[in-house]
């Protein structure tokens, strides 16, 4: 078992090694490095004084492993506007992102689950139907119109909810709450129809098996059967879902902080883009696929534990 | 790919029209497509005016008979910018699925087939699939400038694992029938195999793939240009427009509904186009789904 996870885990080097480079050389593919990072009002002198302090004289393949030494030192270098390294400024903005993405988690795995097994229950019923209107409406809506759709009803119209703004559920847990709830909407849409299409699939496969009939001929509870035995045994491309679909919820998140204003990570992202603080665009896309890894790295090893079917 | 034909759904052995009546969705969803279309193409013949000339003094007007979806913060006709708009979207949802599923394809099918190869190029996937698509996109615009051309690029990137992974499963089943050993076997070219006995394999799943690549790169560039990271805001996109609205948007919610509601319903057209093909030409896929 030990063996197994060492393998996985190995496994995952050599796919953050392409995510580097590919964010190594996409600064470079596109032109010259130092002309893009000092803007197009620089100086030729302060181009040249950008290329000579970020070492762009060396060659490539140094330039390239002084950086994963760098990385490897989980330095992921300095803003260009406000100076600060980047790890400190994620560190700073982490907290409303990871606490939007555990609301939005929870919320669609309760929503979704409870959704998918009772449309494969009433598989083809009204229900099933449904609930594939709304997955439709999930992957065609984009992520700012809902936003909007919502802070125009429940903030700006019937005043339930405050329009935007995050507070920190360690300072003021009861405002955290009414700051959270319209962005976790916002953002579970999606996921949720993401979640609840592969539950119905995966649970109407497994309803139409051998143990399910027998467990139905013993006389068991059909919530039991639905939860229990198939829930159960349809879990794994479930929770494989829930793992990919993080991809999906990051980029959701960018645009959800814009939307509601919320200063994560997304901001930062937007923020930089705006001010072309290239280094710190760098940083996140490495921290975020470092994350997306990591989750699904978890996932896939929590699996070849609880189930005994897979064998790698 | 070789489904037997006791499997099929009677949609199948059936005419398009007996299909369409089953699934009126569809239908529904092909006509508000082409008509978006013919919209986008013929955008000067829709009762618009110049998109992008202002009236400092027509701002903020309600609709009229002169502005008939009324007009935005710098007096620009609401009704044009949407149809103008839609050209953006169509244009690069037919470009991106087409570049992404063309790319993917060929090195799909090379990657299947070529053991050696394999295992480099689906590294190489893997690590672009790490990367959160708009993230990537993202970086991608913000290092190459802002143009057309490169939101269609950027956002074709991150789509070509997945059509990769796609076509990659369907030539690992097809490469191991005896079709394609007999065609080995009596020393047919690489190429002629890949072309003549493994792609026509490819092509629904892929047809099936393209809908769904053209509908989540429309909302990609949506989500962009309203993040300031795409389509130059001087071109009518109905991404820009939602940017533009979301200023105002507390005064005169319209101007930030409207595109929104066309990103909407033109997404949902394809997605429910896409299920439809799904249905019809990939039985074995929409089982699954």
């Amino acid at each position: 078992m030990l063996r197994l996870i060492a393998t996985r885990v190995l496994s995952t080097i050599p796919v953050m090694g392409v995510v580097a480079l590919i964010v190594f050389f996409m600064l470079r593919l596109s032109g010259d490095p130092a002309a893009i990072l000092a803007g197009d009002t620089a100086s030729s002198e302060q181009v040249e004084r950008i290329r000579v302090s970020l070492g762009l004289t060396r060659p490539v393949y140094e330039q390239f492993f002084g950086w994963i030494v760098q990385l490897l030192r989980f330095d992921l270098g300095t803003s260009l506007f406000t100076g600060l390294p980047v790890t400190t400024l994620i560190a700073q903005r982490i907290e409303p992102t990871a606490m939007l993405a555990l609301t939005t988690i929870v919320f669609s795995v309760l929503v979704a689950v409870p959704m998918g097994v009772l449309a494969a229950w009433k598989s083809g019923g009204w229900i099933d139907r449904l609930v594939m209107v709304f997955c439709v409406l999930g992957f065609s809506v984009p992520v700012f119109v809902m936003g909007y759709f919502l802070i125009f009803n429940f903030a700006i119209n019937l005043r339930w909810l405050p329009v935007q703004g995050y507070t920190s559920p360690f300072v003021d847990f009861g405002r955290f709450i009414s700051q959270i709830t319209l962005p976790t909407l916002t953002l579970s849409f999606i996921y949720i129809a993401l979640i609840a299409r592969i539950t119905r699939a995966s649970v109407i496969e497994v309803l139409g098996e051998d143990y399910i009939r027998t467990a139905r001929a013993k006389g068991q509870i059909e919530l039991k059967v639905l939860f229990r035995h198939a829930l159960k045994n349809a879990a794994v491309p479930i929770v494989t879902v829930i793992g990919l679909g993080v991809a999906l919820l990051i980029g959701g998140v960018v645009v959800t902080e814009s939307v509601y204003n919320i200063p994560g990570l997304g901001r930062l992202v937007v923020d930089a883009i705006t001010r072309r603080d290239y280094p710190i665009i760098q940083g996140l896309i490495l921290f975020f696929a470092l994350v997306y890894i990591v989750l699904n790295l978890i996932i896939d090893i929590v699996y070849t534990l609880v189930d005994p079917r897979i064998r790698y | 790919m070789s489904a037997p034909a006791t499997t099929l759904p009677p949609a199948r052995l059936t005419g398009l029209m007996p299909f369409l009546r089953r699934y009126p969705l569809v239908a529904i969803a092909g006509v508000i497509l082409a008509a978006i279309v013919l919209a986008a193409v013929f955008a000067p013949l829709m009762g618009t005016r110049d998109p992008t000339s202002m009236s400092p003094l027509q701002r903020l007007r309600p609709p009229s008979d002169a502005y008939w979806l009324g007009t935005d913060h710098l007096g620009r006709d609401v009704w044009s910018r949407l149809v103008f708009g839609a050209r953006v979207s169509v244009i690069v949802g037919l470009a991106v699925a087409a570049l992404s599923v063309g790319l993917g394809l060929v090195i799909g099918l090379v990657a299947g087939y070529i053991r050696w190869l394999d295992a480099i190029v689906m590294r190489i996937m893997d690590g672009l699939m790490a990367i959160p698509g708009i993230l990537l996109a993202i970086a991608l615009v913000s290092v190459s400038g802002a143009s057309l051309w490169t939101v269609i690029i950027a956002i074709m990137v991150p789509e070509i694992p997945r059509v990769v992974r796609l076509v990659r499963s369907v030539v690992l089943t097809v490469r191991e029938e005896p079709y394609v050993e007999a065609a080995v076997s009596v020393g047919t070219k690489l190429p002629l195999i890949l072309i003549r006995h493994i792609l026509p394999n490819c092509i629904p799943p892929l047809i099936v793939q393209a809908t769904y690549v053209a509908a989540s790169a429309m909302l990609t560039e949506a989500i962009l240009s309203f993040l300031g990271a795409g389509t130059p805001p001087i071109i009518p996109s109905w991404g820009n427009m939602v940017a533009e609205g979301r200023l105002l948007f507390q005064i005169q919610p319209w101007n930030l509904l409207w595109p929104g509601i066309a990103l909407a319903v033109t997404i949902l057209s394809v997605n429910v186009l896409g299920d439809g093909l799904r249905d019809r030409l990939d039985p074995k896929l929409a089982k699954r789904m």
